[in-house]
């Protein structure tokens, strides 16, 4: 995989941090919409881009993190210092036992069975209303108490800004600490061991690779990670509700993936910053974003199926071999 | 302890509700078993059977037969629309990952459902039951529509016209020989693609009568396709994936459960439904009657 | 070194292996022969694991082996390569043999280091002796079929095997192909002690360089020992008389 100067990971992340300086909220919520959604799509491709599994429930970690972390802070005061990471712990271990059925399927099977867990948890959270609030699901989520950074900027006045410009802030490190880690994890031997099952079971088995258990190793981290972003989406969204784990929810994150690129790490989070600008730009106009939604994605698979990275990537390579031929 | 009628009742209506979803998984089923691809647009199909089966009523108006002509109509309309999407769309995706080809169904359901609202827009729609149907019988002391009494004959009736052309006819020999092999059958000089499209065609033309049919006892609405695709996979999958005796029984067991499942328990009912789904995927993943694929 | 004794199997009725015994001692030069059809590939994945045998048994360095799954199988010390290349189309020729490295040396549950330098030595090393150091970095679905076929053997060997299972490492060769490859596949076996069992087609190749010969038709055992005695057996030469190469 190329990368165009190993840097500009950094200094994205870098510029990410200006945005509230912009002055506008609706830029700081559509950022801080963007990075949430780029570690959740980020966390599918784990799955689907690197070890060729396509699943179809993916919503439903993103659903267990969100109650996890909504249900820790709003019911019991719990800090998000400790709520957080609970999102992703739980939400691996329901990933750990629901993968370990899946992992035993193949291709539609295993599309179907994560649909079918996706579900149950969609059905759970839709009824249970005692714990869950049910299908009005739990509205206000409380922020991170951001009381002792209040107290810091009222000495230094360059870091006073509104709860939701600190909690941006907050959701852009968590999202990089995590994008950060899937990166060593897809570059590591584990990450390759992951690409030789995409590309050829069969022969992965026969270098030594336990593939169920590598699959199911591969379900419970994109999962944790996938919990992680919902815990920090309860707390944007000021609300967590049933519908974080519907399977509509599934296939749009899994559009965003491919929109971006399968192919490529910061794909799916270039999906995400498309698809949720898009979206917005759409929405304003019209109230048929389907349609519009619908009409990309068809173009997507007939003509750029490697998305727009892919695209991207494609173009570069074809430019920089002109000089060499010649 | 509710009484024999009223239990009978509940079966009868979980009857109905099965004989629909035999209908529409039918023709998913149909689809899998032949183009190995999960349809997901075939709820969107059965959603547009039941806005055009609404459209053609608005234009013939009241009469003894509109609501039959409306309701074959609509299906014939739902097919022709099927095998074009086959023929000018879905057929270039065939040598690709199989993931491209559910997404694009998927494209389809954001497309078509949204063309519908331009269309029809969001108010919801009704059809009037049919004349002749619209009274009601007592059959073992529980009072069920006459309509509903139709469907549940229906069903079988369509389940067993259908066998008949798969084991019976030659068209139905080629359609079993492409579910085993296709590779052969074009070996062998048949017109592989014109099978495809046809097949595609034929699984529209039920799931659109389907929801024809459906729209005297349900309201037309936005968001019925996304509802019913899901229904359509449990039953597929409980019956077995590209089994068509497998659909039949899975419909069944499907309408016993969720209509029982009300009764006694309300809050579980829609959970029990995808734990059976995931139990049989665990268990059994081809279904009850369904074939282990390679 | 690896015994097969009364293997049977069936798909649908048909038998494809139907009571097939013999044994490869260590450090030999074994061949599997037979017409199309004969069961010589569904043989090989009932011993590494690919089939479950619905009889008979398998072991390998005295060990019952099974119905094992390859992957296990692999750790044992059984390498083995494919008819139809397998290999990793979109990895780049190194990273396919590095692959085979970082798993067969338990490094695969690693999640924090970085993979690039990992076992580079050894890959290289390997692909130098499978002639394809030149082609490290390019992606392995480009190569030609013979140079595919050569990165089978390089992962293959990578694996550090004992015994080195080959599925008619020759087919789709020209004959100078064929003879490079072969005189490759001997010296490497010779260097390194492997024990090696291949299928073939190619007469030529197999009485050129094998010690021990098995005879399979219709998933039978006809003929079984050395070259020359092979070559001397009546059915054998019924059975091949006008199927020569």
């Amino acid at each position: 995989m190329k990368r165009l100067g190993s840097r500009w990971p950094v200094l994205v992340l870098i510029a990410a941090f200006f945005v509230p300086a912009l002055g506008s909220r609706y830029y700081t919520f559509l950022a801080n919409d963007v990075v949430i959604w780029a570690l959740f799509a980020t966390s599918l491709n784990l799955l689907v881009g690197y070890t060729g599994l396509v699943s179809f429930g993916h919503a439903a970690y993103f659903g267990i993190g969100a109650y996890t972390t909504g249900l820790l802070m709003k019911k019991i005061g719990v800090p998000f210092l400790l709520a957080f990471p609970a999102a992703g712990l739980l939400a691996g271990l329901f990933a750990l036992v629901f993968g370990f059925f899946c992992v035993r399927l193949t291709r539609i099977y295993f599309a179907m069975l994560t649909l079918a867990f996706a579900q149950i948890v969609w059905a759970i959270c839709f009824k249970w209303n005692e714990v869950t609030g049910g299908e009005q699901g739990m509205p206000e989520i409380p922020y991170p108490d951001f009381a002792w950074l209040e107290r810091v900027a009222t000495a230094a006045p360059f870091l006073s800004y509104r709860t939701s410009e600190y909690f941006y802030f907050l959701t852009l490190l968590m999202v990089a600490l995590c994008l950060w880690l899937l990166r060593r994890i897809v570059g590591s031997p584990f990450g390759r061991m992951l690409t030789t099952i995409r590309e050829n079971p069969e022969r992965a088995e026969f270098i030594g690779v336990n593939v169920r258990r590598y699959e199911l190793g591969a379900f419970v981290i994109a999962g944790a990670f996938a919990g992680l972003a919902g815990g920090l989406f309860g707390i944007f969204n000021r609300g967590v509700f049933p519908d974080f784990a519907y399977w509509t929810k599934s296939s749009e994150v899994l559009i965003m993936t491919l929109l971006g690129g399968m192919g490529t790490f910061f794909g799916p989070a270039l999906g995400a910053l498309v698809l949720l600008w898009l979206n917005q730009q759409i929405v304003s106009y019209t109230q048929y974003w389907p349609l519009i939604l619908g009409t990309i994605l068809v173009v997507l698979l007939f003509v750029f199926p490697g998305g727009i990275a892919g695209a991207a990537l494609g173009l570069w390579r074809r430019l920089s071999r002109r000089p060499a031929s010649a | 302890m509710p009484d024999l009628s009223f239990a009978f009742a509940q079966s009868l209506s979980g009857l109905t509700a099965a004989m629909f979803l035999f209908l529409i998984a039918a023709g998913l089923s149909l689809i899998f078993g032949v183009l190995r691809v999960l349809n997901f647009a075939h709820g969107t199909f059965y959603m547009l059977g039941a806005y055009s089966a609404y459209q053609i009523v608005q234009w013939l108006g009241t009469g003894p037969i509109t609501f039959w002509i409306a309701a074959l109509g609509a299906a014939t309309g739902v097919a022709l629309l099927g095998g074009i999407v086959e023929r000018f769309l879905f057929q270039r995706l065939y040598g690709k990952e199989e993931l491209y080809q559910l997404l694009f169904t998927y494209a389809l359901v954001l497309i078509l459902s949204d063309v519908a609202k331009i269309i029809w827009g969001t108010q919801q729609k009704s059809v009037s039951r049919p004349p002749g149907l619209t009274g009601a019988v007592s059959v073992f002391g529980a009072r069920i529509p006459d309509y509903n009494l139709f469907i549940i004959l229906l069903g079988p009736a369509i389940a067993l016209g259908f066998w008949y052309v798969l084991q019976r006819t030659r068209v139905g020999r080629f359609i079993r020989a492409a579910a085993l092999d296709r590779e052969t059958l074009g070996a062998l000089g048949v017109n592989v693609k014109a099978l495809y499209t046809g097949v595609f065609m034929l699984a529209s033309f039920l799931g659109g009568l389907g929801g024809a049919l459906i729209s005297p006892m349900r309201a037309i609405v936005p968001g019925m396709d996304t509802e019913v695709i899901v229904e359509a996979f449990v039953v597929v999958v409980i019956g077995g994936l590209g089994s068509f005796w497998g659909t039949f029984l899975g419909a069944l067991i499907y309408g016993q459960v969720l209509s029982f499942g009300i009764l006694f328990f309300p809050r579980f009912s829609i959970f029990s439904i995808f734990a059976l789904m995931a139990a049989v995927l665990i268990i059994r993943p081809w279904g009850l009657l369904g074939r282990p694929l390679k | 070194m690896l015994e097969v004794r009364e293997l049977r199997k069936s798909f649908d009725g048909f038998q494809a292996v139907g009571g097939v015994s013999f044994s490869v001692p260590r450090g030999s030069v074994s061949a599997i022969i037979g017409p199309n059809g004969a069961g010589k590939t569904t043989l090989f994945n009932l011993i590494t694991g690919h089939l479950r045998p619905d009889a008979g048994s398998v072991s390998f360095k005295g060990r019952e082996v099974t119905g094992i799954a390859p992957h296990d199988l692999c750790r044992l010390g059984m390498g083995r390569s494919f008819q139809r290349t397998n290999i990793f189309p979109q990895l780049t020729v190194y990273e396919n043999v590095q692959a085979a490295y970082v798993s067969h040396r338990g490094r695969g549950w690693s999640l924090f280091e970085r993979v690039e330098r990992l076992f580079r030595e050894e890959a290289e090393s390997v692909l130098a002796s499978v002639g394809l150091l030149d082609k490290a970095g390019e992606i392995a679905g480009f190569l030609s079929h013979g140079n595919q076929k050569q990165l089978e053997l390089g992962i293959a060997l990578a694996l550090e095997p004992e015994i080195l299972l080959l599925d008619e490492p020759t087919a789709g060769m020209s004959a100078q192909e064929t003879r490079e490859s072969i005189q490759l596949i001997e010296r490497i076996a010779r260097e390194r002690g492997l024990t090696l069992l291949f299928t073939e087609h190619d007469m030529e190749v197999v009485f050129a360089i094998s010690q021990r010969i098995t005879v399979l038709h219709q998933g039978r055992v006809i003929a079984d020992g050395a070259p020359d005695d092979v070559r001397r057996h009546p059915e054998v030469r019924r059975v091949y008389l006008g199927e020569r190469r």
